[in-house]
């Protein structure tokens, strides 16, 4: 879970050139300016890291969101 | 109809970076050719390149993210375009929808596309990057520099191989000559020594095998054999007169003349005869309202044994036997290599900056001039000359040709 969320901050963190701790569990996309082609390419990332395969669904948010999701698929 | 005139300029080349020590450089007759440190060569009959040095896109004003999603070419565009509107001072002074940019490649992000292929074979197309096309198409430099300046006017990124730039800047004079905009960045970028490129022309016999740097690009020399491959951007902020003097800008040169043909006879070889050069020729001269002042020509002159021989015949028809025979001209490439689509910028740069100074700089090692080149080509040694008007010319695969003139002010 921790291992998560630490990866999709450094991922954001990389990609935006932003501070860490700006990145919260409640932050919302939009607010670190991650837009819908960054959000495609954390999701390969992800997908590399995790051995997982994501389908991007509707109403993913925040960093919690994609939490969330990623741990389901991890979960199997 | 309105006057234009150059008001900021940016250069990224292998002879150095920013409009003034690019033109120092040249005129010192510094080599900007060397032995190609980008990849192995071994295999390829092509061995050296005109690099740009130690490019750090962060101290060029790009910061590292966005650096990550841009093509190197788009990089130097960019680049490139900073320093220019910092060398203008225009920012803040033009109205958004007043600014325009129209900055070209001839080729774009070819080295995305090789990276994206490769992820896209080796892992398949769940791989490919959200932002392989963003990256990888040629009017991102366009695009990028139009955001960065909020510069919401005519914005027109050019593709016209080897000719981008100088057609460019061509078309951005006509925009504001015709009263369509107040400014526009203008010019164009490469980036593209890297292996299928450097495949690619070597295998259509275009690029030089000389593994000497001192004896591969060759403008006009018996023993020319091919261009060599340069890359980066030149970029200049043209601007309509009257803007420019309302805010007391500093001008460089004024545009005052283009000229656009296509030769419509080959993919790759010029026209014998030159007629279609010559037209652009003639027409940059005729709207430039040349009557024999002092003249310099920076020439395509790109060392391959067709291009010089031809546009020295397209010269002479031009200006006839006698006013081509007074003319200063040199290649700029012989110190550059073949910058592509960014040749024209930097060689319209040099051309402002050689009627700014009163310098022509040189074709160097010229040391074996062809009988079939038997103009003034400035060997070796920079000259010190009154000019008065300048043309730049910038003859591109598909026959494409421009050629634009700059006048002393």
């Amino acid at each position: 879970m921790d291992n998560v969320f630490e990866k999709i901050v450094e991922t954001i963190v990389d990609a935006k050139g932003i501070d860490a701790a700006s990145v919260k569990p409640e932050s919302t996309f939009k607010d670190l300016n991650v837009d819908s082609l960054d959000i495609a390419e954390m999701v390969m990332t992800l997908e590399d890291e995790f051995g997982i395969t994501i389908e991007l669904e509707e109403g993913i948010a925040t960093v919690q969101d994609l939490v969330n999701l990623i741990n389901e698929r991890i979960a199997g | 109809m309105n006057r234009v005139v150059i008001t900021g300029m940016g250069v990224i080349s292998p002879v150095g970076s920013g409009a003034e020590t690019f033109f120092d450089n040249l005129t010192k007759g510094v080599c900007g050719i060397g032995p190609i440190t980008r990849f192995d060569t071994e295999g390829y009959k092509v061995k050296v390149a005109g690099e740009v040095k130690d490019f750090d896109a962060e101290a060029a004003g790009i910061d590292r993210a966005q650096a990550k999603r841009t093509d190197l070419f788009a990089q130097y565009a960019m680049a490139a375009a900073i320093q220019a509107v910092s060398d203008s001072g225009i920012e803040g002074t033009v109205a958004p929808e007043r600014f325009g940019v129209y900055v070209g490649s001839g080729i774009g992000g070819m080295q995305t596309f090789v990276q994206e292929t490769e992820k896209l074979l080796n892992r398949g197309p769940g791989r490919v990057s959200p932002f392989f096309v963003p990256m990888m198409i040629g009017n991102m430099a366009a695009g990028n520099i139009a955001i960065r300046f909020n510069a919401q006017g005519p914005c027109l990124p050019v593709v016209t191989a080897c000719a981008t730039s100088s057609h460019a800047i061509g078309e951005a004079f006509r925009t504001i000559k015709y009263g369509h905009a107040d400014a526009i960045i203008a010019g164009g970028a490469e980036a593209t020594i890297i292996p299928l490129a450097v495949a690619g022309f070597s295998n259509m016999k275009a690029l030089s095998e000389s593994e000497d740097p001192s004896a591969a690009s060759l403008p006009f020399d018996t023993r020319r054999a091919g261009f060599v491959m340069g890359e980066g951007s030149g970029i200049l902020v043209l601007e309509e007169y009257g803007h420019a003097m309302a805010r007391g800008a500093k001008v460089y040169a004024e545009v005052v003349g283009y000229g656009n043909t296509c030769d419509a006879y080959h993919i790759t070889a010029p026209q014998a005869e030159g007629t279609g050069a010559a037209n652009a020729f003639k027409l940059a001269l005729e709207e430039a309202g040349y009557d024999g002042e002092k003249l310099y020509i920076n020439a395509h002159g790109t060392g391959t044994p067709m291009n010089d021989k031809v546009e020295t015949l397209a010269i002479k028809k031009a200006l006839g036997e006698e006013r081509a025979r007074e003319a200063l001209i040199s290649s700029t490439k012989s110190m550059t290599g073949h910058m592509l689509g960014a040749a024209g910028g930097v060689e319209a740069i040099a051309c402002a900056m050689a009627l700014k100074h009163g310098i022509v700089p040189p074709t160097i090692h010229l040391d074996s001039p062809d009988p079939e080149c038997d103009l003034n080509y400035v060997p070796n040694a920079a000259v010190k000359a009154d000019i008065q008007l300048a043309l730049s010319s910038s003859l591109g695969f598909g026959g494409h040709n421009a050629v634009i003139a700059l006048r002393k002010i």
